[in-house]
């Protein structure tokens, strides 16, 4: 029992160390590559950005628009008994911008782009592709992990300005008809409400999650081990953990944040 | 039929671990420039394994791995990325990235390495792939290739810096004889027109047989002989007899050893 407990101990502190290491080679790269005849190329970066940002904008509507509305049904009616339906406008405004936005967009990236990360990463480990990349110079963080950081930290802040929107236009599209106000009066209120660092709140908390869903499914992929089954075991874990994470950071972020 | 003795490649007692098991207990090796050397050994003796530590892949628990000249093992990531220009790397299953067409896959080093215009690196990329006799493949994926035709496109990838050290790993695994004989054809062409030295590591008897100007024989961690092909094929060793020959294993069995490694203690 004790001798489990220290070995997982080991084990955490180990991957941890990892993930820091990983996060530090990243950034070396990104900043000193240019000089070390190894740049991180810009084509790789914008290739991750369509593919974890761009491709992901229907879902992320589709996601926050629905929360917005669950928001807004749900403040509706508990605000009723009260006589205070108003107040769900700032309730709305404030909650999806520090919040909702930017927690149910990285779950959705966690789930689409993290998982496929680790797959990808873990098939090429598997294959020898990443000592391939290895034996011809080519440094597997540098050409692999680094793009990801920088297409994450772009596409997730952008993605969380397009919930927040999304959010809101959710919730007025439902108390416009409750409440008996035009769609572009709610926006107009919502706008008045928020100021610029319940937005900031907001952005903060998915450069936070944009790194942490990298780092989780990049150490994942290349720690892949035991064939196909690994790489899908690899992938489970990454989405588990990274969505773990991504919450527990936001509960321990908005403590710091919000007061 | 070694073209000069200049080693190109010295290991010195390399020993490496696994965990907390030896893998490889104390290897000398040595290749001179220009020559084919072929590492044998049946599967756990360790070839491939050495081929890893020959690439750098892994950092060994003691030793010295000299590639033409430096001692890798004491490299800083600075110069381990100059010699790797320097090295070409076919794997057993190609490795080729499945994202990319085979023209693309050939060019990456070029890429990476050179600031080459595109055209030019398409011409080289069409002369290595006329070279493994791939031309025409350019634009297809790695997944639209047969086996024999990743391995070779894998060589095209190896050889499109112009290594002076090239390294294959397993080139007959998994191919018919006439292909595998074609690949053979191929090394030794590579050999004579770049005067490239080239490590082959391989169990197949009679590819090896058929490229090598040297053969290691590998046997569970230890270099059992090393030597020209005839003094392979003469060797009275038992052990490389049986490898030669295909005998298997008939060692006698050590009561106490055994009863030790089934139990996991002493007695």
């Amino acid at each position: 029992m004790v001798n489990n407990i220290g070995k997982t101990t080991v084990r955490t502190i180990d991957e941890l160390g990892y993930l820091f290491v990983l996060l530090i080679e990243s950034l070396g790269w990104l900043f000193t590559g240019k000089y070390r005849n190894q740049p991180v190329r810009l084509r790789h970066i914008f290739q991750e950005i369509m593919s974890i940002g761009v491709k992901s904008v229907p879902i992320a509507c589709i996601l926050c628009f629905s929360v917005g509305m669950m928001l807004a049904i749900q403040g509706l009616e508990t605000l009723k008994p009260y006589g205070a339906q108003s107040q769900v406008i700032s309730g709305i405004a404030l909650s999806v911008t520090r919040e909702f936005s930017a927690l149910i967009i990285a779950i959705m990236v966690a789930g689409r782009s993290g998982s496929a990360i680790t797959a990808r990463i873990g098939t090429m480990q598997e294959s020898q592709e990443v000592d391939a990349l290895r034996v011809m110079g080519i440094d597997p963080v540098r050409y692999l992990a680094a793009p990801l950081f920088v297409a994450m930290l772009i596409s997730l802040p952008c993605l969380t300005i397009l919930g927040d929107l999304l959010g809101m236009l959710g919730g007025a599209v439902y108390s416009s008809f409750e409440l008996n106000l035009s769609i572009p009066i709610y926006m107009q209120r919502s706008f008045d409400v928020l100021s610029v660092y319940d937005v900031m709140q907001g952005l903060i908390k998915s450069l936070i999650f944009a790194v942490i869903i990298v780092l989780v499914a990049v150490s994942n992929g290349f720690e892949v081990q035991g064939g196909a089954e690994g790489v899908g075991k690899a992938t489970t874990r990454s989405v588990v953990m990274s969505i773990s994470l991504v919450v527990i950071a936001d509960m321990i972020f908005t403590y710091f944040l919000a007061r | 039929m070694a073209k000069s003795s200049l080693p190109i490649i010295n290991v010195e007692n390399l020993v490496t671990h696994y965990g907390d098991t030896e893998i490889l207990k104390g290897i000398d090796f040595s290749v001179n420039k220009g020559e084919v050397m072929v590492v044998m050994g049946g599967s756990g003796s360790g070839k491939s394994t050495l081929l890893r530590y020959l690439l750098g892949l892994n950092v060994p628990t003691s030793g010295r791995v000299c590639l033409l000249g430096k001692d890798i093992t004491k490299m800083d990531a600075n110069e381990m990325h100059v010699m790797r220009k320097n090295i070409g790397v076919a794997f057993q299953g190609g490795a080729l990235f499945g994202s990319m067409t085979v023209a693309e896959n050939i060019q990456l080093p070029l890429y990476e390495h050179t600031r080459l215009d595109k055209n030019t690196m398409q011409i080289m990329t069409g002369m290595k792939l006329e070279v493994v006799n791939l031309a025409g493949f350019e634009n297809l994926m790695p997944s639209q290739l047969s086996g024999g035709m990743i391995k070779r496109a894998a060589l095209a990838r190896a050889i499109i810096m112009d290594p002076k050290l090239l390294f294959f790993d397993e080139p007959s695994a998994g191919l018919d004889p006439v292909v595998s004989a074609e690949l053979d054809e191929l090394i030794l062409r590579l050999r004579d027109a770049m005067n490239m030295t080239i490590v082959v590591v391989t169990h197949e008897l009679e590819s090896a047989f058929k490229i090598a100007d040297r053969i290691t024989i590998l046997d569970r961690g230890k270099i059992l002989m090393c030597g020209t092909v005839d003094e392979v094929r003469n060797s009275d060793k038992e052990r490389v007899h049986n490898l030669l020959n295909r005998k298997p294993r008939t060692d006698t069995v050590n009561v106490d050893e055994y009863l030790q490694r089934l139990t996991g203690h002493g007695i």
